[in-house]
């Protein structure tokens, strides 16, 4: 094989699209006919410029990078970095470079990207004035920034000035945006977005001007700049960031004669070749009927039909969707096809959600019939759906508004079923894979969404699509008849219910023994918690047994709840948040003592912030000798009783709720089940205690105890149901008892009861039918169960202050006495809290 | 190579972590019991940016023998310090041995 006999292609500019296309080409299966070279102006291979910004959050290059100069080697692709191409000789079919390199070519590749386009405005290339657009420009506006640059202000309020803006408060500085039209993202949103949009950006403490055409950069007197607007006014800044659109990058193809639209940009045709039929020009440079598409997805999509077009495929650009979705300084945006409702008798929908300060508009067609477009601030969760509807012209539901109103009902399904998706609908706009290419990757053996991902790359661009994705995905493997594997993990192929009789039944006491007999390999975070778990349950054994440690997470390990920056929290148990002054003072000594932020949790205890591991143990010493035990509150276990005061002092209280929640509390301390448990119990039906949103409620009645079930809190609350009523002491005690033996026997791991009864076959009924009349004969055992558990408690931390060797592990270094160097505190209403990234770099700073 | 005894072996759980100080760094040693082997990997968590990794659990995922950071569970491979979820994440790993009943760390 001889290299004369390839063809020889040359890719000017290794940005996204110039990097897909080689991707691309290197993956079809004439890849070998080709000998490829690509040339970048800029120091290194292609990155993702789409994530720019996420180079403030690690300082590096590194994480962005697409490709790397040994990769490309590999592949046998010559790549030229810093080098730029200065002449076409379209005769002689040979480029020059600027580092004197004349190279020939079969076929060229023009994917020449885009330049920021600066105003000309007096004064525009004063000092500190940047564009936003590769790293070495963020890098340049980082080093202004530690240079003491105080106020920063982005002249273009579209998606990349927004972006460009978060940077900069990133950075420390104060914000500014300065947009010529009346509203942000005046191409994608509405007035309506656009106010609500500019209102969220302006909360996060960024100035916002709107309708200013800046006139003049000139001397400031308080920053180093003053703007001077059309109107008048003027703003002061340190720093200017042009983001004010962008230009095709068409300069060589002009000076090599080749087509260019009247505004700039290589006129290409639907196969993506220049006016010379062996130049190709593709991406941010190239004009398709007279439209320049300034997102990654159509580039790549015409990368791709370059490839086709030359090893002879008959793929053709048709033009590319420009909707999009973000989320700019933690606000969701979307926009949707005819954002603007520009189309001839369009009929719009517009949802204002003010308390929760969302918006949503949909553009529909004169007859309702299909989506034209829409527009999503606040909230863009039916992005995917929307989409979908637009683009596969899916016929509208009768009430199209339904599609952005808030769901209410128990069974309003009003989001598109993936089922109803035609074969060609686009689910990742990123790499063009439609729905049957999905379908396609499973019939060809993926059996899980990471397979799918990784066969046909669905997912991997900006991650807009995962969802969507996922839902697709397991349809299609539940269509196909594939069970959803529910193995715990790769070292146990049973449930957590299978795995706890087994625990039950073999009568297992250890991971070791678990593993032997059921089991595979060494164990991970998943299984070695989850068994943990179940053993604690079953035999209540100290859980820093030295059988045991190593299979306790990260709060279970060190009985605290780790925090953002390691150090933990502290929660004694406060049973029914019944406490003495003499206790509560000796909490407020110890947080004075040790500087911890002290705070009342939701469920009536206090939680102390800000203990460091060698601090554990002495902090927990006073607080065992005040009489005080563990709350738990790093376990999967019993959390809190909350009660109202009841009958002891409350004019309205029916019977005695504190009391009651403190002898349940005491009763179930330290029991663990599959997910954290809380209960509460009120005085009387005015229910000031919320029992009706916790897992076990009790409320006071005239004739004894209601009890209520399965409900919580959380992401997803569930009002509990009401089980029995008018209960007397001792069968409500007992009820519970059976009720929680039997969560912890039959639900899945991390599950909660309100999930855990959803899911139960039979629902409500059948978990009546064996707790109360005691339909498979289990109440007895559970009961059992129950009384083991009561009898084995311990106050974990108790146990472990008795044991020197336990003690050991609670210093952060074993052989030396120094504690963390890397922890930071600042003070906010007068207690400490960790410092933030910001405030850490800024703190540094100052000390060095 | 300069070898620094941190502690006994007995000071350390199997399986489970401790993290010494080694000529100004922070290093996480973890114990396996299974094959009664010692690892050594850099104790700071460059995801999580907290000096957390030797409290962390171990977990053996797709077959690697990995510490899962307790903070937001990325997995370190021991062996390479590279991170399973975003391999652009690299820990430094150190030479550990145990000298009669003392653990040493090379750093």
């Amino acid at each position: 094989m001889s290299s004369t006999s390839k063809q020889r292609i040359i890719v000017i500019g290794n940005g996204m699209v110039g990097h897909q296309f080689i991707e691309s080409l290197l993956a079809s299966e004439q890849a070998d006919q080709f000998s490829i070279t690509t040339f970048s102006e800029e120091p290194r291979p292609a990155y993702d410029r789409v994530h720019l910004s996420e180079y403030f959050a690690n300082r590096s290059a590194d994480p962005l990078a697409m490709a790397t100069e040994a990769q490309y080697l590999e592949s046998g692709v010559e790549i030229l970095l810093g080098d730029k191409v200065v002449s076409i000789d379209r005769q002689q079919r040979q480029v020059s470079s600027a580092n004197g390199k004349t190279l020939s070519y079969d076929k060229l590749v023009l994917a020449t990207g885009s330049y920021p386009f600066v105003p000309p405005i007096e004064g525009n290339d004063r000092k500190d004035c940047f564009v936003y657009r590769t790293i070495e420009d963020l890098e340049a506006i980082t080093a202004s920034a530690e240079a003491g640059a105080k106020v920063g202000t982005v002249i273009g309020g579209g998606l990349l000035g927004l972006e460009a803006a978060k940077a900069l408060t990133d950075l420390g500085m104060e914000a500014h945006v300065v947009e010529f039209a009346p509203r942000l993202m005046a191409v994608q949103l509405d007035d309506g977005g656009g106010a609500l949009l500019k209102q969220k950006i302006e909360d996060l403490g960024v100035g916002v001007h709107l309708s200013k055409a800046t006139s003049a950069i000139v001397d400031g007197e308080r920053c180093q700049h003053r703007m001077s607007f059309a109107d008048g006014e003027s703003l002061e800044t340190d720093m200017v960031v042009f983001s004010a659109g962008i230009r095709p990058q068409d300069e060589l193809a002009r000076s090599s004669d080749l087509e260019i639209g009247e505004r700039g940009g290589i006129v290409i045709n639907n196969q993506c070749q220049t006016s010379d039929p062996d130049i190709y020009a593709i991406g941010e440079c190239a004009l398709w009927n007279q439209r320049i598409f300034g997102l990654v997805a159509p580039g790549y999509q015409m990368a791709k039909v370059a490839v086709s077009h030359i090893i002879g495929g008959d793929a053709t650009f048709t033009g590319a969707d420009m909707s999009t979705k973000l989320k700019l300084m933690g606000v969701d945006v979307a926009s949707i096809g005819d954002a603007q409702g520009l189309t001839p008798g369009a009929r719009i929908y517009n949802w204002f959600d003010e308390p929760d300060q969302v918006y949503k508009k949909i553009v529909v067609s004169e007859d309702k019939r299909h989506l034209l477009g829409a527009v999503l601030v606040g909230d863009a969760e039916e992005y995917g759906t929307l989409l979908q509807y637009m683009l596969n012209d899916i016929a509208l539901p009768e009430y199209p508004e339904s599609l952005i109103l808030p769901n209410r009902g128990d069974d309003g399904q009003t989001g598109l079923g993936v089922g109803a998706l035609p074969e060609t609908a686009q689910i990742c706009s990123c790499h063009d894979v439609s729905k049957g290419d999905i379908r396609a990757a499973i019939d060809g053996g993926c059996c899980s969404v990471g397979d799918v991902k990784g066969e046909t790359k669905a997912g991997t661009g900006c991650g807009g699509c995962a969802q969507l994705l996922t839902s697709l995905v397991n349809h299609e493997l539940e269509e196909r008849g594939v069970s959803v594997n529910r193995d715990l993990c790769e070292h146990f192929p049973y449930t957590r219910q299978e795995l706890y009789h087994l625990v039950r039944v073999g009568r297992i006491e250890t991971f070791a023994e678990l593993i032997d007999q059921h089991g595979q390999g060494h164990g991970c975070e998943i299984c070695k918690p989850a068994v943990a778990n179940i053993l604690a349950s079953c035999w209540n054994d100290y859980v820093l047994k030295r059988d045991h440690i190593g299979l306790q997470d990260t709060n279970d390990i060190y009985l605290g709840n780790m925090q953002k920056d390691g150090t933990y929290s502290i929660v004694p148990r406060i049973a029914g948040g019944e406490i003495t002054p003499e206790k509560l003072i000796v909490i407020g000594e110890v947080a004075k003592q040790y500087g911890l932020y002290t705070k009342i949790t939701g469920g009536q205890r206090i939680d102390l912030f800000g203990a460091q591991l060698h601090e554990l143990p002495d902090i927990w010493r006073v607080l065992v000798d005040a009489g005080f035990e563990t709350g738990h509150a790093y376990g999967k276990s019993v959390r809190t009783v909350k009660s109202c005061v009841g009958s002891s002092w409350c004019r309205f209280g029916v019977d005695d709720s504190v009391g009651l929640a403190i002898e349940i509390e005491d009763r179930y301390k330290g029991l663990r089940a599959p997910h954290k448990l809380k209960f509460a119990v009120s005085g009387c039906t005015r229910e000031c205690a919320e029992a009706q949103s916790k897992d076990i409620g009790v409320i006071a009645t005239e004739n004894g105890w209601n009890l209520y079930v399965c409900g919580n809190g959380g992401m997803k609350p569930r009002h509990a149901d009401l089980f029995a009523t008018d209960l007397d002491h001792d069968t409500l005690i007992k009820t519970i008892d059976r009720i929680l033996m039997f969560y912890i026997r039959t639900a899945d791991r991390l599950q909660r009861t309100s999930v855990w009864m959803e899911n139960l076959e039979g629902g409500l009924d059948y978990l009546r039918d064996v707790i109360l009349e005691d339909s498979l004969g289990l109440a007895e055992d559970l009961e059992a169960e129950m009384a083991l558990n009561i009898e084995n408690y311990q106050c974990e931390w108790a146990t472990t202050l008795d044991d020197e060797q336990k003690l050991k592990r609670f210093s952060h270094f074993i052989n030396n006495d120094e504690t963390d160097s890397n922890l930071v505190f600042v003070e906010e209403r007068q207690q400490r809290r960790p410092a933030s990234d910001e405030e850490r770099s800024q703190l540094i700073a100052k000390a060095s | 190579m300069n070898w620094k005894t941190i502690c006994e072996l007995e000071d350390i759980d199997p399986n489970t972590g401790v993290c010494a100080l080694v000529n100004g760094q922070q290093v996480a040693v973890f114990r396996l019991a299974e094959q009664d082997q010692l690892f050594a990997i850099g104790n700071y968590d460059p995801a999580g940016k907290a000096n957390v990794l030797s409290r962390g659990l171990i977990a053996q995922l797709n077959g690697i023998t990995s510490v899962a950071s307790p903070l937001y569970k990325h997995h370190f491979c021991l062996s390479s310090g590279i991170c399973q979820e975003d391999t652009n994440l690299k820990v430094p790993t150190y030479e550990v041995r145990v000298q009669g009943s003392a653990v040493e760390v090379a750093a």
